[in-house]
């Protein structure tokens, strides 16, 4: 016969037998569960362009889970569609955080999308990977921001310098500057300007436009009229095309070394598609294009695993300019995670800070509001273009490197006239 | 700076971007002017009509001839939208103005977001052998890019305009927006002579679309930054007057022009908005409307 006690411990023991397997099974599936990687993609809406980011974000995602995932957990992507609209991104990152407990957050494409969410970010103390935010976090100053983007320090002032060092080679002493009543627009231009005067030259035409304007040709002769020796041109993709449309139909002076800097759209397959030879000459930003110096098996392979799905779905299929970076925002974090073997907002941050990260794009070293400590945005040139064909950009020769010296792969081809011509 | 060189070549721009803006208005001029219907899609459906020029000429097609081909599709666009429209307000009591203001705002949503699916968010331009070259005539130099545009706004609303006050179709529907009743007596039916200016003014919106897509690159938003400046159009024109709003059409592009030429081209969007108010306040039913 069992005693009162013999009773209670047989309870107590069948209790504990029955409760194991679901604590067990809860610390199992704490460490089963996904670490979740939340962002907002301008999958609609006028910036829907970028949405090819989508991708390396995607291959990403895919070659980390093949590879076992990160500290043995898999990752997932918790992806909202933002509809271009800065209105909607602070409630979408509040539900990244407080909903879906996203560990670590890619910000929106732009400044102009991610300037809503930095004082959550800041307030939260949330670790976040910037996504072409030009000088996203120099107003923040947030210690757990990086950026993905090679924009450098100092870059809302700086991130074009490269087009005012070929200018200063050139022995430019006068040039004029224009750019679209547009936020990038506009903070370029300043910083244009800013440079401009640094090396001494004398801005002799300033003036912005409203955006959509489609009609350039009495900006160009005003441009004419105050003779530059060179043109910087911050603009967006119809008036980029609108400009060099005025050019060709209104001439420009002979004078003139150097043309474009900050133009958007000259990234882009549609831009060059239809644009075709009337590119060549323009001397342009950029973050990629496959010149030898560049064109690293890592990234190459990257190319060409994007190549097909931008193809299948219907996006820009060159993919030169945002895709790679999207990946590298993954391998940014993944490197966070693992360097740190946490998902802790500050440990994660302190091994971006003190380490340099090896990706697809190159090694990344970050100062402390997370710019890449060396800028690497290119110049490039773009010469020799035949037809409208895209594939003829894939090939070296096309988008020449005249800017940062480490990665130049040719000299400035001068007059702009001669070299838009040739 | 001043020279007669850029001042000729100003004026000249803004006569030609009058034209085009002329072409934008003329849908707009029939279907709020005339049927007093506010169709703030129209700028839209404009771009739709320059997707499908653009669509066409990927066969090789001048954006002319496709824009030509694109009547017969946008006229019966049009009657498809007016027969909704009016099932769903003119039957059912008169069309309350901000229905019918939401309803077409809807519809303008609508449209974009069909064009992002069917043709992505990407800008779309056309080429034509006459695009990228210009026409030099001493101290002008005036781009085929804006010049052949430029002739179809003129020609179009010359075409619509003799149309409305040559033929009987066209008083009948002229005479719709002032006495749907007095029109009922005679023997017409207003609802089916609304169908059809509402069928023409939507086949305008093709050969606009043609205009603009060969002026510039289009996306499927750019309906957005045209509506401010067609309004204008037409109300300073004087609701319903066609022949007055490609002359308003021109002031306003050759202010336009000269604002970004000699003071500021940022203040030229505000240009169409400056002129309207100086004219209402000196004629408040439009510069050539009829007072009522």
């Amino acid at each position: 016969m069992k005693t009162r006690r013999e009773f209670h411990k047989l309870a107590v023991a069948a209790a504990a037998g029955l409760a194991a397997p679901a604590i067990l099974g809860r610390k199992a599936f704490a460490q089963d569960k996904p670490i979740r990687v939340g962002a907002s993609v301008s999958l609609t809406g006028p910036l829907a362009s970028t949405k090819n980011g989508l991708i390396g974000y995607e291959l990403w995602r895919d070659d980390v889970n093949a590879a076992g995932g990160l500290l043995g957990r898999k990752v997932e992507l918790v992806i909202y569609d933002d509809q271009s609209s800065a209105a909607n991104v602070p409630a979408i990152y509040s539900k990244l955080v407080d909903v879906d407990a996203c560990d670590v957050l890619f910000s929106p494409y732009g400044a102009n999308l991610s300037a809503p969410v930095m004082p959550f970010i800041k307030q939260r103390d949330l670790f976040m990977i910037g996504m072409f935010g030009l000088a996203g976090n120099d107003v923040a100053k947030h210690d757990k921001f990086f950026h993905s983007g090679p924009w450098g320090p100092n870059s809302g002032r700086d991130w074009a310098r490269g087009f005012f060092d070929l200018a200063k080679a050139q022995g430019v002493a006068k040039i004029a500057i224009i750019n679209a009543d547009l936020e990038f627009s506009k903070n370029a231009a300043k910083g244009g300007a800013e440079v401009a005067k640094e090396y001494g030259m004398e801005v002799v035409f300033n003036q912005s436009y409203p955006p959509n304007t489609s009609d350039f040709s009495s900006i160009i002769r005003n441009i004419n009229a105050a003779d530059p020796d060179a043109i910087f041109i911050a603009s967006y993709p119809a008036d980029s095309t609108a400009i060099i449309r005025g050019v060709k139909e209104i001439g420009i002076s002979d004078k003139v070394k150097l043309f474009g800097g900050a133009m958007i759209g000259p990234q882009y397959g549609a831009l060059l598609g239809s644009l075709g030879p009337e590119l060549n000459g323009l001397v342009n930003s950029h973050t990629f294009v496959p010149e030898p110096t560049m064109q690293t098996p890592a990234i190459k392979g990257f190319f060409d695993r994007y190549t097909p799905i931008a193809v299948k779905q219907g996006v820009e299929p060159l993919g030169f300019y945002i895709p790679p970076f999207y990946y590298v925002a993954g391998e940014l974090a993944a490197a966070a995670i693992k360097g740190s073997n946490s998902v802790d907002p500050a440990k994660m941050a302190e091994f971006l800070h003190a380490n340099t990260v090896d990706t697809i794009a190159g090694k990344i070293a970050f100062n402390e509001i997370g710019d890449w400590k060396e800028r690497r945005v290119l110049m490039v040139q773009l010469r020799g273009i035949e037809g409208n064909d895209l594939e003829q950009f894939r090939s070296p020769g096309r988008q020449v490197i005249l800017d940062p010296p480490s990665l130049k792969t040719g000299d400035l081809a001068a007059p702009y006239n001669k070299a838009r011509t040739s | 700076m001043f020279s007669i060189d850029i001042l000729l070549n100003a004026v000249v721009t803004g006569i030609l971007l009058g034209s085009v803006y002329a072409s934008l208005a003329l849908g707009l001029g029939i279907t709020f002017g005339i049927l007093h219907i506010p169709n703030i899609a129209h700028p839209t459906l404009v771009v739709a009509g320059a997707f499908f020029v653009y669509t066409l000429t990927q066969w090789e097609l001048d954006p002319i001839v496709a824009a030509l081909i694109g009547l017969v599709p946008f006229y019966i666009l049009g009657v498809a939208l007016y027969l909704f429209y009016s099932s769903v307000f003119e039957r059912r009591g008169g069309a309350n103005v901000l229905q019918s203001l939401t309803l077409f705002f809807g519809l303008s949503l609508v449209v974009e977001i069909l064009l992002v699916l069917g043709f992505g968010s990407e800008l779309k331009s056309v080429s034509a052998p006459y695009i990228g070259s210009s026409l030099k005539l001493g101290l002008l130099t005036i781009p085929y890019r804006l010049l052949i545009p430029a002739l179809l706004g003129p020609a179009m609303i010359a075409a619509v305009w003799l149309y409305l006050s040559r033929t009987n179709s066209g008083t009948a529907i002229r005479a719709v927006a002032h006495e749907e009743r007095a029109l009922s007596i005679a023997g017409l039916n207003p609802a089916s002579v609304k169908r059809h200016a509402f069928g023409i003014a939507t086949a305008t919106a093709v050969v606009a679309g043609a205009a603009l897509i060969m002026v510039g690159p289009v996306e499927p938003f750019a309906g957005r930054y045209q509506i401010g400046r067609v309004f204008a159009i037409v109300v300073l024109a004087g609701m319903g007057s066609i022949p007055g709003s490609l002359v308003i059409a021109i002031a306003i592009g050759i202010a336009e022009a000269l604002v970004a030429s000699y003071l500021n081209p940022s203040w030229s969007p505000g240009v169409a908005f400056a002129v309207l108010l100086l004219g209402l306040a000196s004629r408040p039913q439009g510069l050539f409307g009829a007072a009522r």
